[in-house]
């Protein structure tokens, strides 16, 4: 091995390479190889699901970003898990009461956006808070 | 072992009195108030007494810590009290002529509301100025230095219903803080090579320093900006014009604070402060120059005058400047005895015009007055006393001081002495002009006419609108016995300086000797050692006598001629022709316009700074940036409050995104200039 | 495996927790508060819950001053306990339980009624006590961020208010805007030193030649930090976002936050010894001061003059930064505490005053005030004179302290510069003592009576104020000797 820098860095150069000749070949192949027939449907921009018709930037209701946000944080939650688990055995107990208190912070939470009605989709709020 | 006095106890005690009286003298009788401010001034007027009484016993500079204060480090301050012959004289100036402004503020004030919130100022004013004068050391004295001016800036706009009284008010206060940072910066400047502000350490230090004749050094940087305290606080050039103004306060305020004891704090800081001044050449030549000018330059203004407060407003102005003059010829003692006698007289001066003001209902304006004197001969006795006094009439208080003053600032320049003497030909002039108009010829205000009055003084209306149906008539006894006190003092009060040309011993000057000239540079260093003194025959006379009395006393000569000269010039124009002035203001149409509108200094400040700070201020930042970016977003989004995703649209179309702008521009002017830092 | 076994070896032990007493204190209380919040009735119990978060802060100050008593590392090296660090934790749970106070009366008027109002104030206040104790980067940042992201959603209480809402999003968009750089510096130097551990990093810089690198990061970090402080030319968020968020939240805003970040740029500044320091500071204290003073001059609306006053006073506490570290770091500790007292104490009368809606603001409404409320006069009339530096108030110290700080390092220029805004100062703050006592009131309604919490809140700031001005010399001998425990 080369003791130069950027020398050490020449194997994921090369992967670069391969990986945009990799790309460009498969579209370049398809475009040589393949034949068209271009209809109606084929033409539009979004071949199935709703036609894009008006402002893109309609209202949304704000529950579709808490929603988004929740999902982010109880998936982040998530990911914790893995790192912890693998290393449990090593932690021994401490580790099992440090998680425990994690998740028991993440359940106030949940507890807290439960009661605040953050959860109900239908209609009226039933929570108690003005979220 | 020295004895304690309990010192502390000459600033607290009125403070006692203005803690009862501004927490529940809402509900206390006036007698009840009254006798809690008088008790708790006089109190502190008997320590003082007893602080004389004691003084010949004590080690000099007797000093007392009442408590630890700051102790950061090697720096280190303390409540603690420092009496020396200076500090003396100052307390009883203080005490004395406060008590006697206290007692006539019975009888101006009786009628007025917020009776209760003028004694507690009052006696505030006096917990401040006490602390002032027996500090030990330049952190409390600063303390008390900004607590006389927040208490002359509750007292000047004690009438706060008038606009004209709360904006001298803020003027006042705010021209002072400008020499107040002055003041500051050389406190700064003594921690950082002095490591203390104690009087008697940094003195030591001080006097250990060589004289700065030809470069100019630390002590000179020290003494400059010391005197731009001093200016600021004592009016003189350029920082003068909140005085005048603050003659919208009460006039027993005008007397205590803008008179007799405040504004001389300049006097007494420069003073104490001798030691540096003394070893800064420069900057004692820079005061001289600034006294002298300011002596004359208010003398001028003072001529035009038609309001007698002004008139004495800059008087008192010119006569500090007197005072500046001897500091800065080195002849602190003669200052010092030019401020107490002073106190006496324009204290006076101001008691007897407010007196003269409680007689005619509120009137300012001397054209509307004239021939009073039958009408309050006491009043009249004792202005005319004042006036000879300030005038320099000989064997008055005045005539000494100001002589002594003239006599040494002669032996340092002849061209002090020649701007002494004209100015001193110039007050007497207006002075006696301020007595024929007021007291002398008949009668022009209008008795019986409510309207002028209350024009005058809207806050005063009732007690005016009472006596313009009583007439004129003498004050109660309770404001004219301050008046006789002050009278006697004003005569008597000089004879303890009489100097030796006139066959007096300057017992005064004598007295204060071991102050000033313990630590003369002349004096080696180890001599400088507190409670060391130099023998006490070197005195003025000593110093004088080279010089020859007979030049002396030729020199008395001139200064009483030209009062004399004052005397008869007033006379011949306000009493013999008083059709005279009007037609020489004619004649010198222009420049008598602008002594009377006092150079247009006011309107020249306002040209210079306010308008260009206050007007840059609001088309930049207010108009251009306030109103223009940030207010109309404001609106922007207060029309758009039910639709906030268009509200937020707005703000980041608008201006969040130069704000984030200017963020981004700020943060790369500092990475170019770290990088730049870096790769130097 | 090698991975497994460093965390076997170094599991945290009981003292670790001491360490983080005061923090995990605030956190447990916040969430009490959290989970009641949403089970008891809001009208009724606004004020238990309240009361609830001011036990909390009283606790973390208790646990702050057991703390004290055993100073020491913990959590491999990342948090620190000395005088320093107790000095700031004090400050700010002691901040937390006066805002608290002040906000009792404001809630009910505002008809406010959320309860994580107060469990947010808890959780800010965690990351701001953790900023004051952090020694490494990294950790810095993550508190730096709970403590902004509560003070983000606290400047949008007002929520029938418009402008409050736009207070609240225009602070977050661009506090994170400003918290990047903060992190993109903590890389950098990251990057120049190869550790985020400020002593580690201060080692690193004092053992060769700097890395351009790391003048780049400081630069960074200063960015995102002076955001955070207000300081000029990151200042401009300041007007707006006071002007909008609710009064007693301003308050808190303008003094914890800053008390911990200042308590951040001591340690990155004088700790690391941070290359490129001097001109840096001065340039932003210079600034700072002038545009801060001039923009408060013409200023109508009371908030925003305090706004643009608490510019300038950043600019004032950044001097002490430019002076040398024996001097400016208890310069600075002392100016932040004089500036917590005075401040909270002027945003608490203003927070009563405002009335419903904090209708109140402009300076015409407050023109008699003197008459109609003697007491709240002069509580405003006492910290506005301590804002302008009068002597016997704790602003007066603090400035005398920061200025002959400056003047020992010899910075003459920054100190006249200093001087002269102090100087005009005066002016806009003494134009609102004019008008509450010398003119006529527009409206002679009777005020509402000062609550008992209130009261409370205006005695402990004036009491502190007047403490601090009369005898300065036991906070600033702490200070000083926490300056000591930061220099070792």
């Amino acid at each position: 091995m080369p003791d130069n820098y950027f020398a050490r860095y020449l194997p994921i150069l090369i992967h670069f390479s391969l990986a945009a000749l990799l790309a460009t070949a498969i579209v370049l192949l398809s475009w040589i190889i393949g034949y068209r027939r271009p209809t109606r449907a084929k033409l539009s921009p979004y071949e199935c699901g709703m036609t894009p018709v008006g402002d893109a930037r309609q209202r949304f209701s704000v529950k579709f970003y808490l929603v988004a946000m929740l999902f982010i944080l109880f998936d982040v939650e998530a990911v914790f898990l893995y790192p912890w688990a693998v290393i449990l055995r090593d932690l021994k107990m401490f580790g099992f009461w440090e998680m425990l208190v994690y998740i028991g912070i993440v359940l106030v939470g949940f507890f807290y956006i439960w009661k605040k009605g953050v959860l109900d989709w239908g209609g009226a709020s039933t929570g108690r808070g003005e979220v | 072992m020295t004895p304690d006095l309990h010192l502390w106890l000459i600033p607290v005690l009125p403070l006692i009195g203005a803690a009862i009286n501004g927490f529940v003298g809402r509900r206390l009788t006036r007698q009840a108030i009254v006798t809690v401010a008088i008790a708790f001034c006089g109190a502190s007027f008997a320590m003082a007494l007893y602080v004389a009484l004691r003084f010949s016993g004590l080690a000099i500079p007797h000093l007392e810590t009442l408590a630890p204060w700051i102790r950061a480090g090697s720096f280190q301050a303390d409540f603690a009290f420092y009496v020396d012959q200076l500090s003396l004289v100052m307390l009883l100036v203080v005490t004395g002529v406060g008590l006697l402004i206290h007692i006539y503020s019975i009888g101006y004030m009786w009628e007025e509301g917020g009776f209760y919130r003028f004694f507690c100022y009052l006696n505030l004013f006096m917990f401040f100025m006490l602390t002032l004068v027996l500090a030990s050391n330049y952190l409390l004295m600063f303390i008390g230095w900004e607590g006389v001016g927040l208490a002359s800036y509750l007292l000047i706009g004690f009438w706060f219903t008038k606009d004209s009284a709360a904006s001298a008010g803020k003027k006042a206060f705010i021209v002072n803080r400008i020499g107040d940072f002055g003041f500051l910066i050389a406190l700064f400047l003594m921690i950082k090579h002095f490591g203390t502000l104690n009087f008697d350490r940094v003195f030591q230090f001080a006097a250990s320093m060589s004289v700065e004749n030809a470069t100019a050094g630390l002590l000179t940087a020290i003494g400059l900006l010391l005197m731009v305290g001093a200016a600021g606080k004592s009016a003189q050039i350029p920082l003068y014009v909140w005085l005048p103004d603050a003659m919208e306060g009460p006039t027993p305020v005008s007397a205590l604070i803008h008179a007799a004891t405040m504004v001389t704090a300049g006097v007494y800081m420069i003073a104490r402060s001798h030691v540096i001044f003394e070893r800064a050449p420069t900057a004692l030549m820079v005061v001289a120059i600034i006294g002298t000018l300011t002596a004359l330059f208010a003398a001028t203004i003072g001529i035009a005058q038609t309001d007698i407060k002004k008139v004495l407003a800059y008087s008192t102005i010119s006569q500090l400047g007197y005072m500046f003059l001897a500091c800065g010829v080195a002849a602190f003692s003669a200052g010092i005895f030019h401020l107490m006698t002073h106190a006496f007289f324009k204290g006076l001066l101001f008691l007897a015009a407010g007196s003269v003001i409680h007689a005619v209902g509120g009137e300012q304006d001397m054209r509307k007055m004239g021939g009073l004197w039958r009408k309050i001969p006491w009043t009249w006795a004792t202005m005319l006393i004042a006036t000879c006094a300030i005038a320099g009439i000989p064997g008055l208080s005045g005539f000494f001081s100001k002589d002594e003053i003239l006599w040494r600032a002669y032996q340092a320049s002849w061209a002090y002495w020649l701007v002494g003497v004209v100015t001193a030909f110039l007050t007497s002039f207006y002075m006696f002009r301020l007595m024929y108009m007021t007291f002398a010829g008949e009668y022009r205000g209008v008795t019986s006419d409510h309207s002028i009055v209350q024009e005058q003084a809207p806050a005063r209306s009732r007690p005016s609108a009472a006596q313009a149906h009583h007439g004129i008539h003498e004050s109660p006894r309770v404001m004219l016995i301050p008046l006789a006190i002050l009278a006697f003092l004003s005569i008597v009060g000089g004879w303890i300086g009489v100097p030796g040309s006139l066959g007096g011993s300057n017992r005064f000057d004598r007295f204060l000797g071991p102050v000033f000239r313990a630590t003369a540079p002349a004096v080696k260093p180890q001599h400088a050692a507190p409670g060391e003194t130099a023998p006490p025959e070197q005195t003025t006379e000593g110093l004088e006598s080279h010089t020859g009395r007979g030049t002396e006393l030729a020199f008395t000569g001139i200064s009483v001629f030209a009062a004399l000269l004052g005397l008869y010039l007033a006379r011949l124009l306000y009493l013999r022709r008083p059709a005279l002035p009007e037609r020489i203001a004619a004649a010198l149409n222009g420049l008598y316009a602008a002594v009377a509108n006092k150079y247009y200094v006011d309107e020249l400040y306002a040209t210079l700074f306010v308008h260009p700070v206050v007007e840059g201020s609001k088309h930049i930042l207010w108009h251009g940036m306030d109103q223009g970016v940030i207010d109309a977003t404001l609106d922007n989004s207060a029309d758009a409050t039910r639709h906030v995703s268009d509200s937020l649209r707005h703000m980041q179309s608008g201006n969040l995104r130069s704000y984030a702008g200017w963020v981004a521009a700020g943060a790369a002017v500092v990475i170019a200039y770290m990088v730049w830092t870096g790769t130097r | 495996m090698s991975l497994a076994f460093q965390a076997s070896q170094a599991l945290p032990r009981g003292t670790d927790y001491l360490r983080i007493l005061p923090e995990l204190v605030l956190s447990i209380f916040g969430m009490i508060i959290m989970v009641l919040d949403p089970v008891v009735d809001q009208r009724r119990n606004q004020k238990a819950l309240g009361t609830l978060a001011l036990i909390g802060s009283l606790a973390a100050i208790a646990s702050t001053l057991w703390q004290a008593r055993a100073p020491g590392l913990a959590f491999w090296n990342m948090v620190q306990v000395d005088t320093f660090s107790v000095f700031f934790h004090f400050l700010i749970t002691t901040i937390t339980a006066v805002v608290i106070l002040t906000s009792y009366e404001y809630m009910e008027v505002q008809q406010i009624r959320v309860g994580e109002y107060y469990a947010l104030i808890l959780f800010g206040a965690v990351g701001m006590c953790l900023m004051s104790s952090a020694v490494e980067l990294v950790l810095i940042f993550i508190a730096l961020e709970i403590s902004s992201i509560s003070t983000y959603i606290l400047a949008g209480f007002r929520r029938r208010a418009a402008i409050s809402s736009e207070a609240s999003i225009k602070y977050f968009l661009l506090g994170s805007f400003a918290t990047a750089f903060f992190l993109y510096g903590v890389a950098l130097m990251f990057g120049a030193t190869g550790s985020t551990s400020i002593p580690t990093i201060e080692q690193h810089l004092r053992s060769g030649s700097i890395p351009v690198l790391a003048y780049v990061a400081i630069a960074l970090m200063f960015v995102g930090l002076g955001f955070k402080v207000a300081a000029a030319p990151f200042h401009v968020w300041t007007p707006d976002v006071y002007e909008g968020a609710p009064a007693p939240i301003v308050g808190f805003m303008s003094t914890a936050p800053k008390a911990a970040v200042f308590a951040v740029l001591l340690r990155i500044m004088f700790q690391i010894h941070a290359p490129g320091r001097l001109g840096l500071i001065w340039v932003a204290a210079a600034l700072s001061m002038t545009l801060g003073n001039i923009g408060a001059l013409v200023q109508q609306n009371v908030k925003r003059l305090l706004a643009y006053s608490s510019i300038a006073h950043a600019g004032y506490l950044l001097v002490a930064f430019a002076a040398l570290p024996q001097n400016g770091i208890p310069s600075a500790m002392f100016y932040t505490a004089s500036y917590a007292a005075m401040n909270i104490g002027a945003f608490a009368v203003v927070s009563h005053f405002g009335g419903a809606g904090e209708r109140y603001v402009t300076l015409e409404d407050y023109s008699g005030l003197g008459r109609r409320s003697p007491v709240l006069a002069a509580a405003l009339t006492l910290f506005l004179l301590s804002l302008i530096g009068i002597p016997i108030t704790a602003g007066f110290f603090a400035k005398f302290y920061v200025f002959s700080a400056a003047l020992q390092a010899n910075l003459v220029g920054l100190v006249i510069i200093g001087v002269i805004n102090s100087a005009v100062a005066a002016y806009y703050y003494l134009r609102v003592i004019v008008v509450v006592y010398m003119h006529d009131p527009r409206d002679e309604s009777v005020l509402p009576a000062v609550p008992l919490e209130l009261g409370a809140a205006l005695a402990i700031t004036a009491l502190t104020t007047i403490y601090l001005g009369l005898l300065p010399g036991r906070v600033l001998d702490y200070a000083s000797r926490s300056a000591g425990d930061l220099l070792h």
